[in-house]
């Protein structure tokens, strides 16, 4: 009787294999490059990959397994390069022989369940957010929350905390703003996971996203593209100008464009409470990692190739997807800090055309 | 009551048993609908030939999951050949062999451990033992994971079934003349197939679904790819990172993906039953 | 079933024991005795492989590791009695729930139900535990959650009078997303498991046996409970571990509904957090060596209660044996 399972799983196999041959797509040829990291940037690199191969470049996989997975594996060598949403510092890239860079950027948009209140009607700034979410401000009708928006009713509900369960380079960036302007954040700090002092976790962006849809009163975060795809009431921020301002593709470009990257080593900034009119305060660039020396060069140089074509053609398959290019002088510096990575000769193994 | 009339408290006691398990199997079954309603209506609805011809899409392409379909195929496939070969093995020597013998005591106890073991941390454990020193993801790094998650539940019905055949059947073939292995093979695994088959099932069954093992070792492949050595796309992996995405077109994927792996339990379950046609007992 | 005769045997097979057959007889056993040692040697490897990965985590906590419910990535402080807890709460509600239900559905099809109906049944409850579990996560998240937050959770906790232990024990955020209900999707996943396993026991019971029973004027009642239970006894416990193994492991699905709640859980409808669960949501992202090292740990810890629970069933079983 196993024989009898064994066969139909040979003949389930043999069929899906056999209709499988006559149709469009073939098995990858030629060397197959894999990735694996962040979650944030993923459906964006799978975008790149797919245009990038039927254009008849190279077959790049890339895989989302979360920022730290994406760490480790680049350590560990099984991939021919990592993403993380969270940067690493200077001195860790230097102990790690590793270099990064930013590929593209988001924003991470407080999002809300009040009823009678449209997406924008609610303004709130760093600080009190930081005392909603360290469980000090539990009701909406909250002096602290009334008094940034005159004339909103705002209903006598209690405010439902929702945090992401799982590690996040989006916690990571929501925690570091809150850590960045309001002191009493301190005490929880900024990291992918923390320990929450209130509130309940949803597993993934979608998760929050329920919780907070299924709650009335709740408060979460999410990635832009979450708030933006589904319709979910958003908050408006005060950033570092004094100005209440929406959660846009614009306001992620302000942000950038008001950044000093010339001054970023090892491209380690964080594009939170940017300076700029306009600017949207939890904004972050995801990052790619790779070895400073490449036992491989043939593989390392097709992975630049293939980041600097995306940087050439890439910015309106990432905007039709809600991520935010790279400024274009940034992409300049990037391509020149790529001359870091080496061949065993020691010769860089890239060198952009431009 | 019972005292006064002992006859009318059986009949109470045995009135109120069926009904409870006629209202057990109403509630699982009920439970079964209501699951099956959301996923075959999500899944229905992401439905179409591309499914079936077409690879993982990046988000706003046209697309399918043929790369996944076929990936999981092979891994389970591989999975299921290894984990049944031991599996049923290791559940004879239990029942056969071991006896009351410490070793065996041992054998078993680990086995019972093996079932509760997270499958994520049987994941990370073939990714150290596997992974890591080949210098990349594989797909039978990923079959790997999957026996290892299959084994315990086969060898823990085999030997169940096994331990429950009648000595008089086996005393019966060696009074024949046959051997022991001739006894196991053709007289105690032949009577013992249903329940075997239903450990095999249950053990499918699990392993067709999980996610968590094949993330640190198979990965998962955008593109179609056959090669078992290299990372292979698969079915759980993208039904996971679909439904939790922003876009509509991934998740309706997701859906058709989920409801893919619940037919095709489904239709080795039944395929088994029938292939087997094992007399049932009345 | 018949014993089998020569002539379903393979051809070329001796008919009498011969020195071929005791070769066959010891190299068979081998063969066998090997694939046990193979899955000795996988529970070993595992577990080394988490010794070693866990043992920063005991070495920098040492006891409190088990004793502090306190889980912070940024100040390094890792104890693991929330998910301990927790896991213990939601495996055993689980159980609880799934346990009659499936004894239920298994004397269902092996007793009652007409014979017709028996085959898509049972097919039907062995489907539940082919669905990937991530859907029960969605379907527990999207569905059952909203479900059962206003048409059982609300109710219940309108009745708690104010300021009892009712109260407190039914305290939480009125949206489905708690203890509770992640060990009732728990119980879903397991059901199968269980039930499948104990029809297959107790159709394997040999006729005669309930038979002479019924011949004693016994009802089905009697028979279940007085013959056909007390002969599967062994094997059935060995169904309920197969089923608590699939609850304490579970990840996917109850990670999506459970709150995800590092504190020690107060209410039944609290947030709280499993060990698979945490690992399954941290792992990924675990950057900080002593993180990922904590993480392992919990894992170590999981395979411990396991080690407990069943020592503690194989000891009740031993002592059951000789009456």
């Amino acid at each position: 009787m196993i024989r009898h399972v064994l066969l139909a799983l040979v003949a389930t196999a043999a069929l899906a294999a056999c209709s499988g041959k006559g149709a469009e797509t073939k098995p990858a040829t030629g060397p197959q490059i894999s990735g694996a990291g962040a979650t944030f940037p993923a459906p964006l690199y799978a975008k790149w990959a797919e245009a990038q191969k039927a254009a008849g470049g190279l077959t790049l996989n890339y895989q989302a397994i979360g920022s730290g997975g994406g760490i480790k594996q680049i350590e560990a060598s099984t991939v021919a390069f990592g993403a993380s949403d969270k940067p690493l510092k200077p001195a860790e890239l230097e102990t790690n022989g590793l270099i990064q860079f930013p590929t593209v950027m988001g924003g991470v948009v407080p999002v809300a369940n009040l009823p009678g209140v449209a997406p924008g009607g609610l303004k709130l700034t760093g600080p009190v957010l930081a005392d909603i979410f360290l469980g000090k401000v539990v009701k909406w009708n909250d002096p602290e929350i009334a008094g940034l928006n005159a004339g909103a009713k705002l209903p006598n509900l209690p405010i439902t905390v929702v945090h992401r369960s799982d590690g996040s380079g989006t916690s990571f960036l929501f925690t570091s703003y809150l850590t960045g302007v309001a002191p009493q954040w301190a005490k929880v700090g900024a990291s992918d996971s923390v320990a929450w002092p209130t509130g309940l976790g949803g597993k993934g962006n979608d998760g929050v996203a329920a919780f907070v849809k299924q709650t009335e009163g709740a408060i979460g975060y999410v990635e832009y593209a979450y708030a933006k795809q589904n319709k979910m009431t958003y908050a408006q921020l005060r950033n570092a100008s004094g100005s209440y301002v929406s959660p846009t593709a614009e306001s992620f470009a302000a942000a950038a464009a008001g950044a000093d990257w010339e001054k970023a080593p090892g491209f380690y900034l964080l594009l939170l409470d940017q300076p700029g009119a306009n600017a949207w305060p939890i904004t972050g660039a995801t990052f790619i990692l790779m070895h400073r020396r490449q036992t491989d060069p043939a593989t390392a140089r097709a992975v630049l190739g293939f980041f600097d074509t995306a940087y050439k053609t890439g910015d309106a398959q990432a905007q039709a997807l809600d991520y935010v290019p790279l400024p274009e002088p940034v992409k300049a510096l990037v391509r020149k800090s790529w001359a870091g990575i080496v061949g065993p000769d020691g010769k860089p193994v890239y060198t952009p055309a431009s | 009551m019972s005292a006064r009339s002992p006859s009318l408290g059986r009949r109470a006691a045995q009135g109120a048993f069926l009904v409870f398990c006629w209202a057990a199997t109403g509630v699982a079954l009920m439970a079964l609908a209501a699951i099956l309603w959301s996923l075959f209506r999500q899944g229905i609805a992401g439905l179409n030939l591309d499914v079936f011809t077409k690879s993982t899409p990046a988000p706003g392409s046209q697309g399918g999951l043929l790369n996944a379909i076929l990936g999981s195929l092979m891994m389970c496939a591989v999975a299921m050949a290894g984990a049944t070969t031991v599996g049923v093995l290791a559940g004879t020597w239990l029942s056969e062999f071991a006896k009351q013998s410490l070793y065996g005591k041992v054998v078993r106890f680990v086995n019972d451990v093996l079932l509760s073991a997270p499958s994520i941390l049987v994941g990370l454990f073939i990714y150290e033992l596997l992974v890591r020193p080949a210098g990349g993801f594989s797909g039978f790094a990923g079959s790997a994971a999957l026996a290892l998650l299959a084994i315990p539940v086969i060898v823990r019905t085999t030997e169940d079934v096994l331990r429950l055949q009648p000595t008089a059947l086996r005393e019966a073939s060696i009074a024949l003349g046959a051997p022991v292995w001739r006894t196991i093979l053709t007289v105690i695994w032949k009577s013992a197939q249903g329940g075997m088959l239903t450990g095999a099932l249950l053990a499918f069954a699990r392993i067709s679904g999980e996610t968590a093992p094949l993330l640190f070792t198979a990965l998962n492949n955008q593109f179609l790819s056959l090669d078992l050595t290299k990372p292979t796309a698969n079915l759980p992996v993208v039904i996971f990172q679909f439904a939790l995405s922003a876009y509509d077109d991934w998740r309706r994927l997701a859906w058709a993906g989920a409801m893919l792996i619940a037919v095709a339990v489904l239709a080795v379950t039944i395929i088994a039953r029938l292939a087997t046609r094992e007399p049932k007992r009345s | 079933m018949s014993v089998a005769t020569d002539t379903d045997a393979p051809p070329g097979a001796a008919p009498a024991r011969t020195a071929k057959g005791v070769v066959f007889d010891r190299g068979f056993e081998i063969l066998c005795f090997a694939a046990a040692t193979l899955l000795l040697s996988a529970l070993g490897g595992l577990i080394v492989s988490l010794a070693i990965g866990g043992w920063p985590a005991f070495a920098k906590f040492g006891f409190t590791f088990f004793v502090s419910s306190e889980w912070d990535p940024v100040q390094e402080v890792y104890g693991a009695a929330g998910p301990i807890v927790g896991t213990l709460v939601t495996a055993t509600l689980a159980l609880l729930f799934a346990l009659p239900f499936a004894f239920g559905v298994a004397i269902f099809l092996v007793e009652l139900c007409p014979s017709k109906l028996r085959r898509p049944i049972g097919t039907a409850v062995e489907l539940l535990a082919g669905i990937p579990s991530i859907v029960y996560g969605m379907w527990g998240l999207f569905v059952f959650a909203p479900w059962f937050a206003h048409h059982v959770q609300m109710p219940i906790m309108m009745q708690a009078p104010p300021g009892s232990i009712w109260e407190t024990l039914t305290a939480g955020i009125p949206n489905g997303a708690n203890i509770l209900t992640a060990s009732l999707i728990m119980a879903i996943m397991v059901l199968p498991f269980i039930a499948a396993t104990m029809r297959e026991l107790l159709l394997s019971i040999p006729p005669a046996v309930r038979e002479s029973a019924y011949g004693l004027g016994s009802n089905t009642f009697e028979v279940i409970g007085q013959v056909s239970i007390p002969y599967i006894r062994t094997g059935a416990v060995g169904a309920v571990m197969l089923g608590l193994g699939r609850a304490l492991g579970e990840t996917m699905a109850v990670t999506f509904i459970i709150g995800n709640a590092h504190g020690f859980p107060t209410s039944i409808f609290a947030s709280g957090a499993t060990i698979a669960s945490t690992i399954a949501n941290e792992f990924a992202e675990a950057t900080g060596a002593l993180h990922t090292a904590s993480l392992i740990a919990l894992g170590l810890v999981l395979f411990l209660i396991t080690f407990a629970v069943l020592g503690l069933a194989r000891l009740l079983i031993a002592r059951q044996a000789p009456s």
